[in-house]
């Protein structure tokens, strides 16, 4: 039939100008970074590196790959893991320009060769080594000479693993990941943590101030105040999060931002924080939208009806 | 003077004849408004725009309760208040901007029908004009829409535009189409700042409506004499066909009375139109919404891509590979070329361009040059991509200037 032709005419048309406009232009305006399923193996790192770079990534990475296969006592490792309680005891004290983070759970939160590579060596871990003449400069580049030994590191690695896990909801795994530098007033959330009520609009203003100080030193640290991540979830896409939080280098090449080391499990806790504060919609639309079809379904089926009444001595 | 019954009751249907011509009113308006009987579901594509024009406006009143024009507070509105607090906000703002993309979607459908049926000429000019008129006023619309959330895009796509208003190069002419200082005067800033937004706030939420429901009044009218044009473009004698209708010969007929028979086409291809925008609304919409505007306008840090919603970019790319002035002029040319189609066209036929010889080739060429340079306007420019878009941008060109040509060659049918 005509109309019909007519139709498809239209319809491919369309549907040539919206593939060249949103799929095929953005495959072109953004490369193309492959993911490494949350592994973190060194891989990328090594493809990536300097040529003067190159041989202290190879054998850095390779000995993190030769650690994670001695196993490791969790018992051996609590003793040790009292030297990073110096640091990472849930005091809120900005060190070097950043708060250590909480390690509550971080047995669900980071992958265990990520955790290993930190231990070894904090800024070849993170992948930020080309901010530092010496990695020792990392804020916890010290961890370097406190917890050397393979099976040491072992160790506390299969104390983090084992016993520092627990319900991980997702803004506990975005505040323990990435609040400590990145805010999400959306969520409520400063580099501080929750803003607590204030009866006063002093003590309000007092903890604004400390919340200043706080961006300031962060900034220092990272050169610029890190972005609110309150809808970061729709301005970048789904497959971009996904790399750039495994490894920010990829997409970025030379950014500050550390590689963080979320396991799968962690990075999907965040990435439901992300869809809290960034897209909370998303449930009520899948809940209404079929019914809203379906209404319309049902109008146009009488509209036909009405159409065929009105057309039917017409011809 | 007019004879007034007393006793009629106020308000009833005599009473209002008396007073209104209410029965004129609708016969002249709908019942007796006749339609050609010779059409597709093309057709039903302007009352498709209405529809889709008044759900702009119903969700636009919902959004503009929260949104708060003020460069500090706009994007945290949009994104916080409306998005998370309001109930249903989410729901307004993507049926707001879902139809404001796919409105575009529609006029073009809607004006590439005129050009094919030739439905711009003999009689029919005025319909045209107006109809461009409503082009105009719709992209002025959605640009200063685009402006409102305060994001990454919207003030670099802001800083763009109006850029194009500091006119020529000085050394052009002794400088007579430079104008100092008017981009400054446009934006009531050095830069886009607070006076921008709250400037095109005002036009989006009232001066450009306004004129958009004028401009819609004069388009239905510049249609009333002339009346639709039909699938063959035949000539039809409206009175004798309505003659015949009215006397139940419906079936040699040429028209239909617009209410009910032609409505009821229109209401089923719009409950068919619906099903496809609820879609989008509900399960597709990033496509009217960029993400690079879900970042907050930071004047110090220009995105990596800037380009223009979907429905600029044939145009944008036009302005694009060119340098500054024959750029602006290739855009100038852009936005004033459809407006003269009824006057490059040369030939007297009204046929669908499929009938018209050399015209067929020139539409297709036209469709595909459009897709062409819409797809390069979002593309980086760069390689191939440049010069991709610049032949295409010289082809749209060089259509137009052949086009009285050939159509002066064309033989009445």
């Amino acid at each position: 039939m005509k109309e019909f032709k007519i139709l498809a005419v239209v319809v491919i048309l369309s549907l040539i100008t919206y593939w060249g406009v949103e799929p095929f232009a953005h495959s072109q305006m953004h490369k193309h970074v492959v993911g490494n399923e949350f592994n973190y193996d060194g891989k990328a790192d090594i493809a990536d590196a300097t040529k003067e770079k190159l041989a202290s990534k190879k054998a850095f990475w390779g000995e993190v790959n030769q650690i994670a296969k001695l196993p490791g006592n969790a018992a051996a490792g609590e003793a040790l893991f009292a030297t990073c309680m110096g640091c990472h005891n849930g005091a809120g004290i900005n060190m070097g320009g950043v708060v250590p983070p909480n390690l509550d759970h971080a047995g669900n939160l980071y992958d265990k060769k990520y955790l290993i590579a930190l231990i070894k060596d904090p800024a070849m871990a993170s992948n930020v080594d080309h901010k530092y003449a010496s990695t020792m400069m990392h804020p916890m580049g010290a961890v370097q000479a406190m917890v050397t030994a393979p099976q040491q590191i072992a160790d506390v690695v299969a104390y983090v693993k084992t016993k520092k896990v627990g319900k991980l909801t997702p803004k506990v795994a975005y505040e323990e990941a990435c609040g400590r530098c990145h805010s999400n007033r959306y969520g409520g959330l400063t580099q501080l943590g929750e803003t607590p009520k204030f009866k006063t609009e002093k003590e309000a203003l007092a903890h604004q101030m400390k919340v200043l100080d706080e961006q300031d030193l962060v900034k220092k640290y990272m050169g610029k105040l890190p972005p609110d991540l309150s809808i970061m979830i729709r301005a970048r896409s789904e497959q971009y999060m996904e790399t750039f939080i495994e490894n920010p280098q990829t997409q970025l090449p030379g950014t500050s931002m550390p590689r963080v080391g979320l396991s799968k499990e962690g990075y999907e806790a965040v990435k439901a924080y992300l869809e809290e504060t960034g897209d909370p919609s998303k449930d009520a639309r899948h809940a209404i939208g079929p019914w809203v079809i379906l209404f319309f379904v049902i109008f146009t089926v009488l509209a036909y009806f009405w159409k065929k009444h009105h057309w039917k001595d017409l011809h | 003077m007019a004879h007034f019954d007393e006793k009629a009751k106020p308000f009833s249907h005599k009473w209002l004849n008396e007073r209104m011509a209410v029965d004129t009113v609708k016969k002249v308006l709908s019942t007796e408004y006749w339609i050609p009987k010779d059409i597709n579901f093309l057709w039903a594509m302007g009352m498709i725009l209405a529809a889709t024009f008044g759900i702009l406006i119903i969700s636009g009143i919902f959004l503009l309760m929260y949104y708060q024009p003020d460069v500090k507070t706009a994007f945290d509105s949009v994104n916080y208040t409306i998005m998370s607090e309001v109930g249903y906000g989410w729901l307004w703002r993507h049926i707001h901007g879902v139809a404001a993309s796919v409105v575009f979607l529609v006029i073009y459908i809607h004006m590439f029908t005129g050009i094919y049926y030739g439905s711009y000429k003999r009689g029919r000019e005025m319909i045209w004009l107006s109809g461009m008129l409503l082009f105009v006023l719709f992209s002025a619309e959605a640009f200063s829409g685009y402006m409102l959330p305060w994001g990454q895009m919207s003030y670099w796509a802001g800083m763009v535009i109006t850029n194009l208003f500091e006119g020529f190069s000085p050394t052009i002419a002794g400088g007579v189409a430079n104008f100092p200082g008017f981009v400054e005067w446009l934006r009531g800033d050095y830069v886009p700042g607070q006076a921008f937004l709250t400037r095109f706030f005002m036009l989006h939420v009232f001066l450009l409506p306004l004129a958009i429901i004028a401009v819609i009044v004069l388009h239905f009218a510049t249609l009333r004499l002339p009346h639709v044009n039909n699938q063959k473009g035949k000539e039809i004698d409206f009175e004798e066909a309505a003659k015949q209708y009215k006397h139940g010969n419906k079936k040699e007929s040429k028209v239909i009375p617009f209410n009910p028979v032609f409505l009821s086409k229109d209401v089923f291809v719009m409950g068919v139109y619906f099903i496809l925008f609820f879609y989008l609304v509900f399960f597709h919409f990033e496509f009217a919404m960029d993400p690079v505007n879900f970042d907050p306008a930071d004047g110090l840090k220009t995105p990596a891509h800037i380009y223009p919603e979907w429905y600029f970019l044939w145009s944008y790319e036009i302005l694009r590979p060119f340098n500054k002035d024959l750029g602006l002029i290739a855009f100038g040319f852009a936005q004033v070329a459809f407006f003269l189609l009824p006057f490059l066209d040369k030939s007297p036929v009204v046929a669908p361009a499929n009938k018209r010889g050399l015209f067929k080739v020139w539409f297709w060429v036209m469709i595909v040059d459009m897709i062409v340079l819409t797809v390069m306007g979002k593309l980086p420019p760069e390689g191939i991509w440049t010069i991709i878009g610049l032949v295409a941008a010289l082809v749209f060109i060089t259509l137009f200037a052949v086009l009285p040509f050939i159509t002066k060659k064309e033989k009445k049918a």
